[in-house]
């Protein structure tokens, strides 16, 4: 059973259908105990990091996730959901995340051009930078995904998986070890969104 | 680098599709959820459904509606029509949205979009303008276009981002329904006057308008249409074809 945390951020109806449209069995749970017995974790969220650590803190759902990542329990994180698998975020002040892959939430207005508006908000293709990680087996350089983001993953060289060029290159997904997250929305992605959650349903971590 | 969006419109009343057409391989061309999908497998970028009834009855079967479409078809969805309160946004982004636009109902509560943008963020916030010109000034119009409310279109639409509208769609009444090609003076201006992502809307007739669209204007993030995508006078893969032979990035389905 893969469990989707609800922490009261964001619309988590079309993430459970898409992995209904898979065929795998998801849902949608803010039970610190059937996140602890689920075989994998999704990381949903969005609107701002700050608040959003505060309610995963509140709930504990933070030690949940931690302790089963610990475990070998693959997670996968979407959006700022993946912002909060980094260790810490520049979005309005300073925050801790979850620390699980090391890096820091900063604006993507830092690299790139300033006649290129933010958010950036759109489909725009992936680039692999090295080995295409097996969450993206079932899916090809230049794949376009949906992407609705004002900040990304910076300092985090090895755990970069994929990127999108935005007049810079942006983090689009990251992975270190079993956990793993991607700044798109797979679930607003099409086919190839559905091709990286059938990936991340196929991994071991 | 970043694709131009080609967004399909859906006039929705009484759970039905307005307007639709017969395509080959579509048994039921006025199921929101099969031509939903159908335009979602042609290359469709995201899908506006714009609710067109009134009554509180028909609105919950368009929230029905909407539940099924969100949950057969991944991508983008906006919906508007009727939106005039916090409530409506959570009616609607419960049931799968993930974008609200707004209209007249921005006219009659300015502080809508500020509250809305606040709680849901401003990604999902799209401001829906429609503009005419009167006496050579771009006016915002109210009631689907029949009313004149009086006020400056730019400013109008730079106040609603400034207060938190994440994107806007700019229908110009001037050229809606003439099929002889999107305002682009009107869209110009609005480009030129706020950093959100502005979609262009009314009267696109040919493939060759779109090119000129993103070709005049290469600022402009998408084109949306209704009618020439409904009665297949314009089908999604030709026009994806066209814009990526014109060096106008797109995404291929």
């Amino acid at each position: 059973m893969i469990a989707i945390i609800d922490y009261g951020v964001g619309n988590l109806f079309s993430l459970r259908c898409s992995f209904a449209a898979i065929g795998q069995e998801a849902v949608v749970t803010g039970d610190p105990a059937v996140v602890a017995g689920a075989e994998r974790i999704v990381l949903p969220g969005v609107g701002a990091f700050g608040d959003a650590a505060a309610k995963l803190r509140a709930t504990g759902l933070d030690r949940v996730v931690t302790e089963r990542a610990e475990a070998g329990v693959p997670v996968l994180g979407i959006c700022l959901g993946m912002q909060l698998l980094l260790t810490e975020s520049y979005e309005f002040g300073r925050h801790a995340g979850l620390d699980l892959i090391n890096g820091s939430v900063r604006p993507i207005r830092e690299v790139i051009p300033a006649n290129f508006k933010v958010p950036h908000i759109g489909w725009n293709a992936l680039r692999f930078p090295g080995a295409r990680h097996p969450v993206f087996r079932h899916v090809y350089e230049g794949d376009h995904v949906y992407f609705v983001h004002s900040f990304h993953a910076a300092d985090c060289d090895p755990a970069v998986i994929a990127t999108t060029e935005y007049g810079a290159l942006l983090t689009a997904a990251v992975a270190a070890g079993n956990v793993c997250g991607c700044q798109f929305h797979p679930e607003k992605s099409g086919k190839v969104g559905l091709a990286v959650l059938r990936g991340f349903c196929e991994w071991e971590g | 680098m970043i694709t131009k969006r080609i967004i399909p419109c859906l006039d929705v009343k009484n759970g039905r599709v307005v307007k639709g057409v017969n395509f080959e391989g579509l048994a039921d061309v006025s199921s929101p959820v099969e031509l939903g999908r159908y335009y979602s497998d042609h290359g469709a970028d995201e899908l506006v459904f714009y609710d067109i009834t009134a009554s509180a009855e028909e609105r919950a079967l368009f929230t029905d509606v909407l539940r099924q479409v969100a949950a057969t078809v991944f991508i983008p969805l906006t919906v508007g029509g009727g939106v005039n309160t916090l409530a409506d946004f959570e009616r609607v982004l419960s049931s799968g949205a993930d974008k609200v636009s707004v209209n007249s109902g921005a006219i009659r509560d300015p502080s809508l979009i500020e509250r809305a943008a606040k709680r849901y963020g401003s990604q999902c916030v799209v401001l829906s303008a429609d503009v005419k010109r009167v006496d050579g000034v771009f006016r915002i119009f109210a009631k689907g276009g029949r009313e004149n409310t009086g006020m400056e279109a730019i400013e109008w639409i730079k106040r609603c981002v400034a207060n938190g509208a994440g994107e806007v769609v700019v229908n110009s009444i001037d050229t809606d329904g003439v099929k002889g090609g999107f305002d682009l003076p009107m869209l110009a201006a609005v480009l030129n006057a706020v950093q959100v992502p502005v979609i262009a809307s009314g009267g696109a007739g040919s493939v060759q308008h779109f090119v000129e669209l993103f070709r005049q204007l290469p600022t402009i993030d998408a084109g949306l249409a209704a009618s020439v995508f409904h009665f297949g006078e314009i089908p999604i893969p030709t026009l994806k074809q066209a814009l990526q032979q014109n060096g106008i990035p797109v995404r291929m389905v």
